[in-house]
């Protein structure tokens, strides 16, 4: 098999140029644990200790109590206590704090007033998680204290599944492990193959024996492997460091990476095969990746985004493989049960295989 | 076809939108010689050697190479031939062993033979201390060499050579054309483009490419016959003067400093060539000393390529 031992030649060789680019071979292992430890510790959805002043202008003791209790929720960390509301806006507005308290001073009259709110929050409303937590804030009891609190009346009683502690590191590896593959697969197939034309040696290959499938496959083989050792490190790390679960089967979940690392060298050798400089490689990686990061519902949830919004997302690999890798590490679905995912992601091969081979052939003349 | 041409092409040619880079080419390259293609940067010789080895599909025409149809099916051929880019091609970060051995890999030359083969090139073309040396970091006559071993490593019947030597010292190419005779004379054709003189006066037979176009083709001995030319020398102790004296002279079609002498080209039809110059001189008062001599390859290309755009207006 004349064709198998060329092919081998490609990838025995890329192997070899790879071993001796130190910068690369670190970044292999560099990039995913740099951006677990950055992304597992410092995306955090469950928001404490947000500053906050208040203007206490009834000062009464039960508005003391208000205010104690406030501290308690640890939702809030005052940092300030002023006279007028003014004076807190103007905090606001030089974003020392994000939420400002103000008590009126008819305060315990309103708190008997069932139509006249009690306590004013202003909030720094250019952050959407900051307005979002003080909402929760709307359901704290203000009352006299008779050492009886009323609870407030729950209707809606919400059970969250699958991550009960709200710990947000369970949400963000899966999620992660989809996008540092995106970035990892994608770079390193295009770089690699653009590289090799700057330097002229895509020149003397093509005047050798050796195919364009056979190039391709021979190049992109020890990046399908390497992809497999990020996972590897992405999952050991997110068990060890974050207790992230794994719930399903792993031998799935490295079936569906498999299909999404293929995805991602695809788009790779098609922008190998348009970028002409290694810097535009990087530049049109990039592009793919802002959107991979934006609206794959890694960072926000996938249905309340416009629809058109929702198709671009739907045409991004990274998508598919956060839906899967969400399923199967942390609801313990099965692949099987996943399947439109995994069509998706295997049309994306055909139609990026496609462009890339028709323009790769191309190129030649 | 005939067996005795390694390349024959008809009516060749390769446009780029509206420039012809190849114009209507008709080549024949006899078998077990050295075949050299000279011609300023940018007359087509990159161009025609990228079609010959089917990496360019001709606008029109066609050729015949090695009994492969180009174009046509350009994989049959690639086993058969050599090809030397004019930037060095091979890996810089693999050593000079490994790089032998991938190209080896990639022929699937016989694996029980592969490594003799290699360590075989390795002395034959001067590399054996070079041997795990990165290929990045050699000289640029060493890499030349690599070049040329991995070239001919699979023992191919033709090879291509993309000015090979534009990046070497005059002794590395001396070298160099020592193994290209050498090459020959084992029955390997070969192919080559150059803009060196020297180089061109070293081939069995050669072309004279100018914006496409073949101005002139036979052995370099033949082309130096049939320049149309009188050829004059002029020795003169001021030189820029008697050139300034001689672009007066309608007859003169070409005149090229070289030091204190002049090379004067009168075409053939003007039967007193000598007189022509010596009253030229005569007449701005210029003492020098004028001959007849034979063309060199310089001449020839003068004549052929700029000498002849002039005669046609």
């Amino acid at each position: 098999m004349n064709s198998l031992s060329r092919l081998m030649a490609i990838t025995k060789k890329e192997v070899r140029q790879l071993s001796r680019d130190r910068l690369t071979f670190g970044m292999i292992v560099g990039i995913p644990i740099i951006q677990m430890l950055l992304f597992g510790y410092a995306i955090n959805t469950d928001v404490r200790n947000l500053k906050t002043a208040v203007a206490d202008q009834a000062n009464t003791h039960l508005s003391r109590q208000f205010v104690s209790e406030l501290r308690e929720t640890q939702v809030v960390r005052i940092v300030d206590q002023v006279e007028t509301p003014a004076m807190l806006e103007e905090l606001l507005r030089l974003g020392e704090i994000s939420i400002g308290v103000v008590i009126p001073r008819d305060f315990e009259r309103r708190v008997i007033d069932p139509d006249r709110p009690a306590v004013h929050l202003l909030v720094d409303g250019s952050d959407p998680t900051i307005s979002g937590v003080a909402n929760q804030l709307r359901v704290m009891p203000v009352a006299f204290d008779t050492g009886v609190h009323e609870k407030p009346v729950n209707n809606v009683e919400v059970r969250p599944y699958y991550n009960p502690e709200r710990h947000t590191p369970v949400n963000v590896i899966p999620g992660l492990m989809g996008i540092i593959l995106t970035l990892t697969m994608m770079l390193f197939t295009a770089v690699a193959i653009v590289r090799e034309r700057e330097r002229g040696n895509l020149e003397l290959l093509i005047n050798t024996p050796v195919s364009s499938a056979e190039l391709m496959i021979g190049k992109v083989i020890p990046y399908i492997i390497i992809g497999m050792v990020q996972l590897a490190l992405i999952l050991v790390v997110g068990d060890i460091l974050f207790q992230v679960p794994m719930r399903g089967s792993v031998f799935e979940l490295y079936l569906a990476a498999g299909v999404f690392i293929a995805a991602n060298l695809s788009l790779g050798l098609v922008i190998s095969t348009v970028a002409k400089t290694q810097f535009q490689a990087m530049q049109m990686t990039f592009f793919v990746l802002l959107p991979s990061i934006l609206l794959s519902g890694f960072v926000f949830p996938f249905d309340g985004m416009p629809k058109f919004a929702q198709y671009i997302g739907e045409v991004l690999p990274v998508t598919h493989f956060i839906r899967l890798t969400r399923g199967i590490m942390l609801r313990d679905a099965a692949l099987s049960e996943l399947y439109p995912e995994l069509i998706a992601l295997g049309l994306f091969i055909l139609i990026a295989m496609t462009a890339a081979a028709l323009r790769f052939t191309k190129r030649l003349d | 076809m005939n067996a005795n041409f390694a390349i024959e092409s008809r009516g060749l040619s390769k446009h780029f939108g509206t420039l012809k880079a190849v114009d209507q080419l008709d080549l024949r390259v006899p078998r077990g010689q050295i075949y050299g293609f000279l011609g300023p940067n940018g007359s087509g010789k990159s161009t025609t050697i990228r079609m010959l080895c089917g990496l360019l599909t001709p606008t029109e025409g066609s050729a015949t190479v090695l009994g492969t149809e180009i174009p046509g099916s350009a994989r049959l051929l690639k086993p058969k031939i050599g090809y030397m880019t004019q930037k060095f091609s091979l890996f810089g970060d693999m050593t000079v062993f490994e790089n032998l051995q991938f190209i080896a890999e990639i022929y699937s030359f016989p694996k029980q033979k592969r490594t003799a083969r290699i360590e075989e090139l390795l002395k034959k073309y001067d590399l054996l201390e070079q041997r795990k040396q990165l290929a990045g970091t050699m000289s640029g006559g060493q890499k030349q060499r690599l070049a040329l071993a991995c070239a001919v490593l699979h023992r191919p019947e033709l090879l291509l050579l993309d000015e090979p030597t534009s990046a070497v010292d005059p002794q590395s190419r001396r070298d160099f054309w020592a193994n290209l005779f050498r090459l020959a004379e084992g029955g390997t054709t070969i192919m080559v483009s150059t803009h060196y003189m020297d180089e061109a006066e070293r081939c069995h037979r050669l072309a004279i490419l100018d914006h496409g176009v073949k101005v002139a083709d036979g052995t370099p001995r033949e082309l130096q016959a049939s320049t149309g030319m009188h050829i004059i020398e002029v020795t003169a102790d001021d030189p820029y003067h008697a050139q300034e004296a001689l672009d007066e002279s309608t007859a003169i079609v070409s005149v090229t400093q070289l030091g204190v002498r002049l090379r004067v080209l009168i075409p053939e039809q003007f039967s007193d060539p000598l007189s022509e110059v010596r009253n030229c001189l005569t007449k701005h008062s210029i003492k020098a000393d004028v001959q007849l001599t034979a063309a060199s390859l310089e001449d020839v290309f003068v004549a052929v390529t700029m000498g002849s755009g002039e005669l046609a207006t």
